[in-house]
């Protein structure tokens, strides 16, 4: 048979998607091993133990400074800047990339806006942002909705406009108005492709989160990494890699979950 | 006057026209079918009638009035593909036709308002034959069932006119014969005046009471395009006697149909 056409049992196939896991660890553990054999006090590759140590210390232990959990602190903070960053730009480009798609006045009017806001490098203004907006919050969320919120507007458009033209016209023959057809006809549709749209430009909100924080910040993920990097911390730094990356994934995958508990007509749509 | 009249329509993409010169009356209760060869400009003058085309020259008028220069509810259309809204269930697609006449705002109906609006849903999904598929969604629906939704969901607005194109060119040759008899039902119940393009001549010739083709009369031996087409049979099929007499030229028919419109041999 074909390789093109041999299709992995599924036991095989989960074996088959952790084995790199698998290995990946294990070369790590040795290249660990080894380099800590030579010098005890090597940080660069810290062992299983010392990061466990130092996490334990950050999430089980209240800071002797602040007497807050800093892990769970700085998760807290990161998770919730995300959340208004990314919600936000989701509702903004809902609201405006609909109204663009369905109206070509206002299409006319906004579309090339848009476009050359989204043209514009977020990090570039980012100092603006901190002269405007100050150092706290505000700044944080404002540069992840500028980061983003102009990319799911864009792609709103484009799949408001996507909707097949035979649905609209049908629409104004049972005497829809334009209101009507709007929310009864092309709202619904939009949905499941907006959260489509945000979980592609989650990781986009990542990157602007943690410069963000890495720039300036008291608390947060992105801040604690680049923090500790002055002391090469290594058994902080990839904890809390791991956990980003364990975040977004979780993030990810709730988001398809409720995608597909919400539209089952548009899942089973794209089969 | 006739119920729709065609007054010296013409119809040009840019500099190349379409259609030209067409005239007609329609009386109320006719059902008239289209038939040309691919690209002679059956769409379009359908498209005229839905009013999403504009004529370039000339005017329809229905009942004396001009036709409104957008869609609305005194036109029904039945597409090919993408008639029906792929997020709502089969009573929810066509309830959804009551909802926009009945709530301008919130295009939802409640309580009372909505379970009379639902019988009236109930019967007409009754009539087309999908009470048994009632929740389906769309892609849960095979390409016979779709259509038959799309004609449902047409006719629960009460049209005037309904104009049908190619409605079942996507469907298997048994399918067909049940959606014909469900139309021809529904247009003598609602006596509703029916527009059809088809690719179909026997379907053609089945189902309504007048048959048009079009085609091109002149020709430009260097360039098919300078042209646009105009009706070149109007066949009255009213009568058992006046449809012996059109088949006849079923014949040549077929022939025009069959011939591609940019390789038509000059005149
Ligand atoms: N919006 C448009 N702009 C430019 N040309 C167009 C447009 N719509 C249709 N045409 C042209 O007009 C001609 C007639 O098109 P139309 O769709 O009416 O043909 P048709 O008879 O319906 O063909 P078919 O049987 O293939 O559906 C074609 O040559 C087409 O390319
Ligand atoms: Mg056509």
């Amino acid at each position: 048979m074909r390789l093109i056409n041999r299709q992995p049992s599924p036991p095989v196939k989960l074996l088959l998607g952790i084995l790199p896991f698998v290995i990946l660890f294990f070369v790590y553990v040795g290249a660990s091993q080894q380099r800590l054999a030579e010098n005890p006090n090597d940080k660069l590759l810290p062992d299983l133990t010392k990061m466990s140590t130092a996490m334990e210390r950050l999430a089980l232990e209240p800071s002797k400074r602040t007497g807050e959990y800093l892990f769970w602190q700085d998760t807290g903070s990161s998770l919730q800047r995300l959340a208004l960053g990314v919600g936000i730009s989701a509702l903004m480009g809902l609201i405006i990339g609909l109204v663009n798609g369905a109206i070509p006045v206002v299409r006319a009017n906004l579309s090339p806006l848009i476009t050359a806001i989204s043209l514009v490098p977020p990090m570039a203004i980012l100092p603006i942002l901190f002269i405007i907006f100050g150092l706290g919050e505000v700044s944080k969320v404002v540069l992840i909705i500028i980061g983003i919120a102009p990319f799911i507007m864009r792609d709103m458009q484009a799949r408001t406009l996507e909707i097949p033209s035979e649905e609209i016209i049908k629409a104004q023959t049972l005497t829809a108005n334009s209101w009507q057809i709007v929310i009864r006809v092309l709202l619904p549709q939009i949905l499941p492709r907006l959260l489509d749209t945000v979980r592609l430009s989650l990781g986009a909100a990542w990157i602007f989160l943690i410069a963000a924080e890495a720039i300036a910040s008291t608390d947060g993920l992105g801040y604690r990494i680049f923090l500790v990097r002055r002391y090469l911390s290594m058994d902080v730094i990839l904890p809390y890699v791991l956990w980003i990356t364990l975040l977004a994934f979780f993030i990810d995958w709730g988001l398809r979950i409720i995608s597909q508990r919400m539209f089952p007509w548009y899942h089973s749509q794209k089969h | 006057m006739s119920y729709i009249q065609v007054n010296n329509l013409w119809k040009e993409f840019g500099q190349t026209p379409v259609l030209e010169r067409i005239n007609a009356d329609i009386e109320q209760g006719a059902f008239v079918t289209l038939v040309g060869t691919s690209g002679c400009g059956k769409s379009t003058f359908l498209n005229m009638l839905l009013g999403i085309t504009q004529p370039s020259r000339g005017e329809i008028t229905l009942e004396d009035q001009p036709l409104k220069a957008e869609p609305d509810g005194e036109r029904g259309i039945v597409f090919q593909r993408y008639s029906v809204f792929p997020h709502l269930n089969v009573r929810q697609n066509i309830l959804i036709a009551l909802e926009f006449s009945a709530s301008p705002f919130l295009a939802r109906l409640f309580g009372q308002a909505k379970n009379e609006a639902l019988r009236k849903v109930d019967e007409i999904i009754e009539r087309v034959g999908l009470s048994h598929a009632a929740t389906r969604y769309p892609h849960e629906l095979s390409g016979g069932m779709r259509q038959r939704l799309a004609i449902a969901q047409a006719l629960i607005a009460r049209p005037k006119v309904l104009l049908l194109d190619e409605p079942f060119g996507a469907l298997d040759p048994g399918i067909r014969k049940d959606m014909h008899q469900l139309v021809k039902e529904l247009w003598q119940q609602e006596k509703l005046t029916v527009f059809m393009v088809t690719h179909d001549l026997q379907e053609a010739f089945l189902l309504g009471t007048r048959l048009w083709v079009f085609d091109k009369v002149r020709h430009d031996p260097d360039d098919a395009s300078v042209y646009g087409s105009r009706i070149t049979y109007d066949l009255d099929l009213s009568t058992p006697q006046s449809a012996a007499n059109a088949d006849e030229f079923s014949g040549e028919i077929e022939q025009t149909i069959a011939q591609p419109v940019n390789t038509l041999p000059s005149s």
